[in-house]
C-alpha cells in the first residue's frame, strides 16, 4: 500500500509551518504503519493539543484529537475498553511533560499497550514560543526573555524510571532509523515512549538563533549518536540515539483479563 | 426473587442502576462521599467481563470514560465537588463531541474541600456552567434508593438518547443512608441502548450529521467507519472548522437538542399537590423532610402539598409555572443558598410568593425548619 492510503488527502496541506519537523515525523509513522501492513480498521491515533496534536486529523485511522495533556488519559480509556485496537499517541513537548505529566507516568507504571510519540520541538509553537519543560536551562523563549532557568526533563530517563517497557530516541533527521524504531514501537506489548527531536524554526530557532529549518537537522545530526557508537564514546555529550528499553513484563489489559477470570470464578464458587 | 430485594446504601443503588442500564466501563478516583460507586463496581464489573479502572485523578477518568463510550461501550464515573470541578473541562469535550457519558456527583458541602463527610446539595449550578461556553446538559436527582436506582437508569438512557454527558447530582445523605431498594426484573425498565448507523462499509459516513429526528447514529471506534473527533468546532466530517455557519449550526445544535426536548426529559413528582395552595419545591434529600411534612399537614386538613424535581438541567420552567399557577405561597426547600429557588422565582407569574427554606450547616433541613418559615407565611408568628 502507499502512504497515501494512510492519509485524509482532503486536508491537506496541513497546517504546520515551512521547515516544522513534525511533517517529517508524520511521514516516518505512516511508513512504519505501511510496513507493518497494519489494518487502518486497527489503529487509533489519540492525541492532546498544540502542533503535534493536530496530526491526528490527517490520518485516516480512527482519530481522536482531545484536551490539553490528556490525550493518553482517553487512549487508556480506548485501549482498556478495545484491548485489540492499536493505540499510536504523538504528543508534543508540553503536552505530554508539563499539563501531561501526570497521565504520561501513570500510563508507563500501568504498561498499558500504547505507543506514546514525543514529538520533542522544546518550545510551545502553537501559542507562540513560550518555554517548555523540555527547553532546559539558558534558552530564550516568549516568557523567558531573560533566558529560562529552568532545568528539561530526560524523557528516556522518566519514562524508564516510571516503567515504561519500550523507550526509544530518534530525531527527525534521521528518518530511516525512525521508522525502524517507530514499528519495534507499535509492534512492542506494553507501553513504549519514543522521542523524536524536532525543529521548531519559527519559534525556538528564531528565538535562539540556531538557524533556519536545514541548520536546525544538521544541528540534530551532529549533536546526536547511536547508543554504542564510537562517537559516542569519544563525547558522551552528545545526545545518545536508538532503543533504551525492551523488556517483556505484563501488559495491563492482560493483566485485567486476568481479573476478570478471577471475578468470574468467584462468583460460581 | 428475594435476592432482587436488597437493603443498600444510596451509592449502592446508584451501581445496581448502572449495571441494569448496561455499564460496561467504570474509570474513577476516590473521593468521599461517592468511592463505595467505585468500590463495588470493581467488584461487580469484572465478574459481568466489564472494566473497572482506578485512575491517577479524577481528570483522567473523566477522559477514559470518554475514549471507552467511543468504542461503543456505556460508561461512568463517579465523584464529589472537587473531583466534579476537576472534571469540568472533559465534561466540556464530551458536550461538544457529543459523547454519551454519565457522571455522578454525591453532593458534600463546598467551596474547596469543604465539609467533606457531610450533605450538601451546592453543585446545583456548576452541573449547568461548570465547564466553560455556551452548552447544554442534562442532570438528574433523587430523594430515595428507588429513585437512585430509576434515574440511575434514566441518566444512561437519555446520555444514549441525546449523545450528551448526563450528570447525576445526588447528596451525600442520599448516597450514604440505607434503604430497601428492589432492583426490576429485566425488561421491567426500557433501556435505551447505542444507536448505531446502519451504513455500510464504503458508504461516506457523517458522524455529526442529525438524521430527521435530530438524533445522531454513531459508529463504534475499531467499526467500518473512521473518523474525526475533536473539541474544536466541527462539520459533519468531525473535521475542525472556524467557519462561522459551522460554529453557530453547532452551537446551536448542541443547546437545542435538549433545550427543545425539555418537556421530554423533565422528570418530577407530585405528592398531595391536587388543589394545594402551599407548593414546596424540593429534591434530594430535602425532599424527604417536605413530604414528611405534608403528609401532617393534609391529616390536618390543610392544602400543602410538594413538588419534588427529579429533573434539575434542562430546568422544567414550563412545569413549574403550571403546577404553581394557583399557589398561595411557594417554598423551595433546598440545601444551598437558593441555587434552585432562584430558578423558581424566574418561572412562576408571581416571585414574591416565593420563598427558601435552607440549611448550609452540613445538616440535613428538617421538618421543624420548613414549620418555622411555614408559620411566618401563614401569618402564625414568628
Amino acid at each position: 500500500m502507499s502512504v497515501k492510503e494512510y492519509i485524509r488527502e482532503r486536508y491537506f496541506p496541513h497546517m504546520w509551518c515551512p521547515g516544522c519537523g513534525h511533517g517529517t515525523i508524520l511521514n516516518s509513522l505512516l511508513h512504519a504503519v505501511d510496513q507493518l501492513q497494519l489494518d487502518k480498521k486497527d489503529l487509533v491515533m489519540t492525541s492532546g493539543i498544540g502542533c503535534s496534536a493536530r496530526i491526528s486529523g490527517y490520518v485516516d485511522f480512527h482519530s481522536l484529537h482531545t484536551i490539553h495533556g490528556r490525550a493518553l488519559a482517553f487512549a487508556t480509556g480506548v485501549k482498556l475498553s478495545k484491548p485489540e485496537l492499536k493505540l499510536i499517541v504523538p504528543m508534543g513537548d508540553g503536552d505530554a511533560l508539563a499539563i501531561g505529566g501526570n497521565h504520561f507516568i501513570h500510563a508507563a507504571r500501568r504498561n498499558i499497550d500504547i505507543t506514546a510519540i514525543v514529538m520533542n520541538n522544546r518550545i510551545y509553537g502553537m501559542t507562540g514560543g513560550q518555554f517548555s519543560p523540555l527547553s532546559g536551562a539558558g534558552k530564550k523563549a516568549t516568557t523567558a526573555p531573560y533566558s529560562t532557568i529552568d532545568s528539561a526533563f530526560d524523557v528516556v530517563k522518566l519514562a524508564t524510571a516510571a516503567g515504561a517497557s519500550f523507550v526509544a530516541r530518534s530525531t527527525a533527521y534521521h528518518v530511516l532509523e525512525t521508522i525502524d524504531i517507530l514499528k519495534k514501537a507499535i509492534n512492542h506489548k506494553g507501553f513504549s515512549v519514543v522521542e523524536i527531536l524536532s525543529q521548531c524554526p519559527t519559534h525556538y530557532g528564531r528565538k535562539n538563533k540556531e538557524g533556519n529549518a536545514s541548520q536546525m537537522l544538521k544541528f540534530q545530526k551532529d549533536t546526536t549518536a547511536k547508543i554504542g557508537s564510537k562517537a559516542l564514546e569519544k563525547n558522551p555529550l552528545l545526545i545518545p540515539r536508538g532503543i533504551f528499553v525492551d523488556n517483556d513484563v505484563p501488559e495491563y489489559c492482560q493483566a485485567y483479563d486476568e481479573v476478570i477470570e478471577r471475578a468470574m470464578k468467584g462468583r460460581k464458587a | 426473587m428475594t435476592e432482587k430485594i436488597k437493603f443498600v446504601q444510596g451509592n449502592e443503588a446508584c451501581v445496581e442502576g448502572a449495571l441494569y442500564a448496561g455499564v460496561d466501563f467504570f474509570a474513577g478516583y476516590p473521593i468521599t462521599p461517592s468511592t463505595e460507586i467505585a468500590e463495588v463496581l470493581s467488584k461487580r464489573l469484572p465478574e459481568k467481563g466489564g472494566k473497572f479502572i482506578q485512575m491517577e485523578d479524577e481528570i483522567a477518568s473523566m477522559c477514559a470514560i470518554i475514549g471507552a463510550s467511543l468504542t461503543g461501550h456505556k460508561v461512568m464515573t463517579a465523584t464529589s465537588g472537587p473531583g466534579f470541578s476537576l472534571k469540568q473541562e472533559a465534561l466540556g469535550y464530551a458536550c461538544m463531541a457529543e459523547i454519551p457519558c454519565v457522571i455522578v456527583n454525591v453532593q458534600r458541602g463546598g467551596p474547596s474541600t469543604g465539609n467533606p463527610t457531610h450533605v450538601s446539595q451546592g453543585d446545583i449550578n456548576q452541573a449547568r456552567w461548570g465547564t466553560h461556553g455556551d452548552h447544554s446538559i442534562i442532570a438528574l436527582t433523587a430523594s430515595n434508593h428507588q429513585d437512585v436506582f430509576a434515574m440511575t437508569v434514566d441518566a444512561f438512557n437519555l446520555a444514549e438518547t441525546y449523545r450528551t454527558p448526563v450528570v447525576l447530582l445526588f447528596d451525600e445523605a442520599v448516597g450514604h443512608m440505607r434503604e430497601k431498594l428492589i432492583v426490576p426484573e429485566a425488561g421491567e425498565i426500557a433501556r435505551v441502548d447505542r444507536l448505531r448507523t446502519s451504513l455500510g462499509k464504503g458508504v461516506d459516513y457523517h458522524p455529526y450529521l442529525p438524521r430527521e429526528d435530530g438524533r445522531l447514529p454513531m459508529s463504534d471506534f475499531g467499526g467500518d467507519h473512521r473518523y474525526n473527533v475533536t473539541g474544536l468546532f466541527h462539520d459533519m466530517w468531525g473535521f475542525p472548522s472556524n467557519n462561522p455557519k459551522v460554529v453557530s449550526g453547532l452551537l446551536h445544535h448542541l443547546n437545542d437538542k435538549i433545550e427543545n426536548n425539555v418537556h421530554n426529559i423533565t422528570r418530577y413528582k407530585e405528592h398531595f399537590m391536587d388543589d394545594a395552595e402551599y407548593i414546596l419545591i424540593s429534591y434530594g434529600s430535602s425532599a424527604r423532610s417536605a413530604i414528611h411534612i405534608a403528609t401532617n399537614r393534609r391529616a390536618r386538613g390543610e392544602k400543602m402539598g410538594v413538588l419534588e424535581l427529579q429533573s434539575l438541567w434542562p430546568f422544567p420552567e414550563a412545569m413549574i409555572r403550571e403546577k404553581c399557577a394557583n399557589a398561595k405561597a411557594v417554598l423551595v426547600v433546598e440545601m444551598n443558598m437558593g441555587q434552585v429557588m432562584r430558578h423558581v422565582k424566574a418561572a412562576v407569574d408571581r416571585p414574591e410568593n416565593v420563598f427558601l427554606v435552607n440549611r448550609i450547616d452540613g445538616k440535613l433541613i428538617t421538618p421543624t425548619d420548613i414549620k418555622s418559615l411555614l408559620r411566618v407565611i401563614q401569618g402564625r408568628g414568628v
